[in-house]
């Protein structure tokens, strides 16, 4: 018995390694991580670490063009205010499945999980690292609360759903672990969960937009209006449905031998089904966007300066354009179209964002395109964390049942 | 008390900061929930509105700055530096060089003068000195999501340090572009803004800005009184002065208010806010959050118990 113990004792640790290699002896594993791709993800995050250290060293000054006058930088710009409406995969994905009851999408659910999960994840990394004192990040939470303030909403919600999409994307890391027991729990709350996932998501996607309500003066008229918190929810329903068709599409072709059949054999068809949602919410989207313009009542600034030829740019070639291209892809059955239409309407959302946060923010500040141009240095931090990012995100994929289901567990059909 | 008192700042104003701080009490706890979460299940409204009132301290104090009567002289700038023990400037205050540039206030500054032709010719720039407003209803209190700032009942609008987590959302959030940040320090940054020496105003004294204007250009006083004083002046020389107190109504109104000969815009004040306080525009948005947290889970939980047992659609 004692001897058995001990055997016992020796397996485990051989068995974890065994899963953290795939199986393959150390040597192996060593030899084949040597790729072109993660040679340039090496450098990347060779020059990107070392300058987020200096940053902790020296201070944001040294790294960011963030100044009096602009405080919010590409950090935030690009990895917040970006990141978390493409992170809406989760959301949308469970919504469709658990609540709505479309379960022919299940194969799609995790990686939609997962996507958000990992988005969430980086932009509280992009945030620890701007803010000035990153260890006080919990003090909206217990500390000192300001419920007048609309980031204080923020705050909370991206905190918890951040803890709920972990318990929603558990049950794959359970199935890994082979963790029957605990996994059987971790069903049990999905709907639970994804009730929670949807009002949180809800909440701190409008709240987001809802942060610039507080900006008036500083924020090109064309983009401030005081929808800009249905704007931002509505648009990352859309920022999640295409975030899948992209997320899988490079997950399929990159990742193959880690899908099974039901993945593969499926996602054309789902492709299109997903692509037929996003577009139907895009043109809401677009409808309120022209709503916007007509509710202030800024027809004249459309046409009048460069503003106002960006945001006709903005709006027709991001938002129209990709949508009328899902729009035919839906139509001829076309997988092929509905993607390029995806991730144009990606494309979209990012330099939507862009605009409200950088770009048209502070735009009658003599020099502003000048102040808003980011320095090398915070470039080279923003690429080194969106590598870190793909790194994790594939190195789970490689070894989670995400795209495929563990036979173990099919039964249940979670 | 364990640094030696600089000011009449120092000393009893800490201590009655530290007093009224943050450790968090029930009370707050709950309230905090209430709104980040939980109000619509617990039954409480959020209530923001009444979080959030500021008026009737009927005596506040303000300052008027007429702008007509400053001459430049960066008294103020050097008074403030000394009185709130800031380092030594790149350029000493009595250089005129500074006004090639514009400039705003800095971590190291919180007050600067900056220096405008002079539109109707007659040969005298026009100065303009700027720092925090310390606004009626600031933005940069109600954008704080650990309320780092407080509307002193007094006039001045303050920030605390020891809450502060560098978020810079009150800088987003101030119309009047005033508080600056500490972008140099790696691992203690600040925001740093005028105080209205609120101190030497507790004490019965006033700002060293004030106090330090050869010319007067700073009146220190009521704010109501400053009203009348300004609506006065402005009558009395009308081809002196525009007819505009900045600073009454913009934002919600301030507790600085200026005078000035030529048109405001042209001084580079913002002319672009709203009359009421900003943070309104976020009221709205605010109070739908329970309507939210209580419409969601029963129109889920509907649907979800509609389509449990839905057959696959092709
Ligand atoms: S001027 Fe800006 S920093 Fe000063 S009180 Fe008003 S909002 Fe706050
Ligand atoms: S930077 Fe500090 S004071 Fe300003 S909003 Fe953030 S936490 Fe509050």
């Amino acid at each position: 018995m004692n001897d058995n113990y001990l055997v016992k004792e020796e397996a485990y640790p051989a068995r974890f390694a065994n899963k953290l290699t795939m199986g393959m002896p150390l040597s192996e594993y060593a030899r084949k991580l040597v790729t072109p791709f993660n040679i340039v993800a090496a450098i990347l995050l060779s020059v990107g670490l070392p300058l987020i250290g200096l940053r902790f060293w020296q201070g944001l000054a040294t790294v960011t063009h963030a100044s009096n006058e602009y405080p919010w930088s590409i950090l935030l710009g690009w990895g917040l205010f970006s990141g978390v409406p493409l992170s809406g995969t989760g959301y949308v994905m469970a919504t469709a499945v658990y609540i709505f009851g479309f379960k022919k999408y299940h194969p799609l659910v995790r990686l939609g999980v997962l996507t958000g999960f990992m988005g969430y994840l980086f932009a509280v990394i992009y945030l620890l690292i701007d803010i000035g004192r990153p260890w006080r990040i919990y003090y909206p939470m217990a500390v000192s609360f300001g419920p007048t303030s609309v980031l204080f909403l923020v705050a909370w919600h991206v905190a918890t759903y951040l803890t709920v999409q972990l318990l929603e994307f558990s049950p794959a890391i359970l199935e890994w672990i082979q963790a029957r027991r605990t996994r059987k729990w971790a069903i049990l709350i999905t709907v639970a969960m994804t009730i929670a996932g949807v009002i949180l998501s809800t909440l701190h996607q409008s709240a987001l937009g809802a942060l610039f309500l507080m900006a008036p003066g500083k924020l090109h008229p064309l983009w401030y209006s005081a929808f800009i918190p249905v704007f931002f929810f509505i648009s990352s329903i859309y920022a999640g449905l295409c975030m899948v068709i992209a997320v899988s599409t490079i997950g399929a072709r990159y990742l193959r031998e880690k899908a099974d059949h039901r993945f593969l054999d499926s996602l054309d068809g789902l492709t299109v089904g997903l692509g037929k949602a996003a577009c139907i919410v895009m043109f809401v989207y677009f409808a309120l966007r022209m709503i916007g313009v007509a509710h202030d009542d800024n027809w004249a600034l459309l046409l009048s300066s460069s503003y106002g030829y960006w945001f006709l740019t903005e709006v027709l070639l991001f938002v129209l354009l990709p949508c009328v291209v899902l729009t035919v892809g839906v139509k001829l059955h076309s997988a092929r179209i509905v993607r390029v239409g995806a991730f144009h309407a990606i494309a979209g959302v990012i330099l939507t964002r862009l605009n409200i946060s950088i770009l048209m923010f502070n735009w009658n500040l003599p020099g502003h395109f000048q102040a808003i141009v980011p320095p090398a240095r915070e470039v080279a931090i923003v690429l080194s964390i969106i590598t870190l990012h793909v790194l994790i995100f594939r190195w789970i994929l490689n070894r989670m049942p995400v795209m495929r289901e563990d036979p173990a567990y099919l039964e249940d059909g979670h | 008390m364990e640094k030696p008192v600089k000011d009449a700042r120092s000393g009893s104003e800490r201590d009655e900061r530290k007093a009224g701080r943050r450790t968090v009490n029930r009370r707050d706890f709950l309230r905090g929930m209430a709104v980040a979460g939980g109000a619509a299940f617990l039954g409480t409204p959020t209530d923001v509105e009444a979080l959030h009132d500021l008026s009737g301290w009927p005596d506040r104090m303000g300052m008027l700055t007429d702008l007509t009567e400053c001459v430049g002289c960066r008294s103020c700038e050097s008074a403030c530096n000394a009185a709130n023990g800031l380092p030594a400037p790149e350029v000493p205050f009595d250089e005129k060089s500074v006004f090639e540039r514009k400039r705003r206030p800095t971590a190291s500054a919180y007050t600067v003068v900056n220096r405008y032709g002079n539109p109707k010719g007659s040969g005298n720039p026009i100065y303009r000195k700027v720092q925090c407003n310390h606004c009626e209803e600031p933005s940069c209190a109600s954008a704080c999501p650990v309320r780092a700032y407080t509307k002193t009942p007094e006039g001045p609008v303050l920030y605390d340090k020891d809450v502060c987590f560098g978020c810079r959302y009150c800088m987003v959030a101030c119309p009047f572009y005033a508080p600056a940040y500490d972008y140099e320090s790696a691992l203690e940054p600040k925001v740093v803004k005028c105080t209205m020496c609120h101190g030497r105003i507790k004490a019965g004294g006033i700002p060293a800005c004030a106090g330090s204007c050869p010319m007067g250009a700073i009146t220190f006083g009521r704010r109501e009184k400053l009203l009348k004083i300004a609506r006065d002046r402005i009558r009395k020389f009308p081809d002196r002065y525009v007819d505009q107190i900045y600073g009454e109504y913009e934002a919600g109104g301030t507790s600085w208010l200026y005078l000035s000969g030529i048109p405001f815009g042209e001084l580079d004040f913002p002319t672009n806010l709203p009359r009421k306080p900003i943070v309104e525009n976020t009221k709205g948005f605010l109070s739908a959050v329970p309507l939210v947290l209580t419409l969601w889970p029963a129109l889920l939980g509907l649907c979800y118990a509609a389509n449990r047992n839905k057959e696959e659609k092709g």
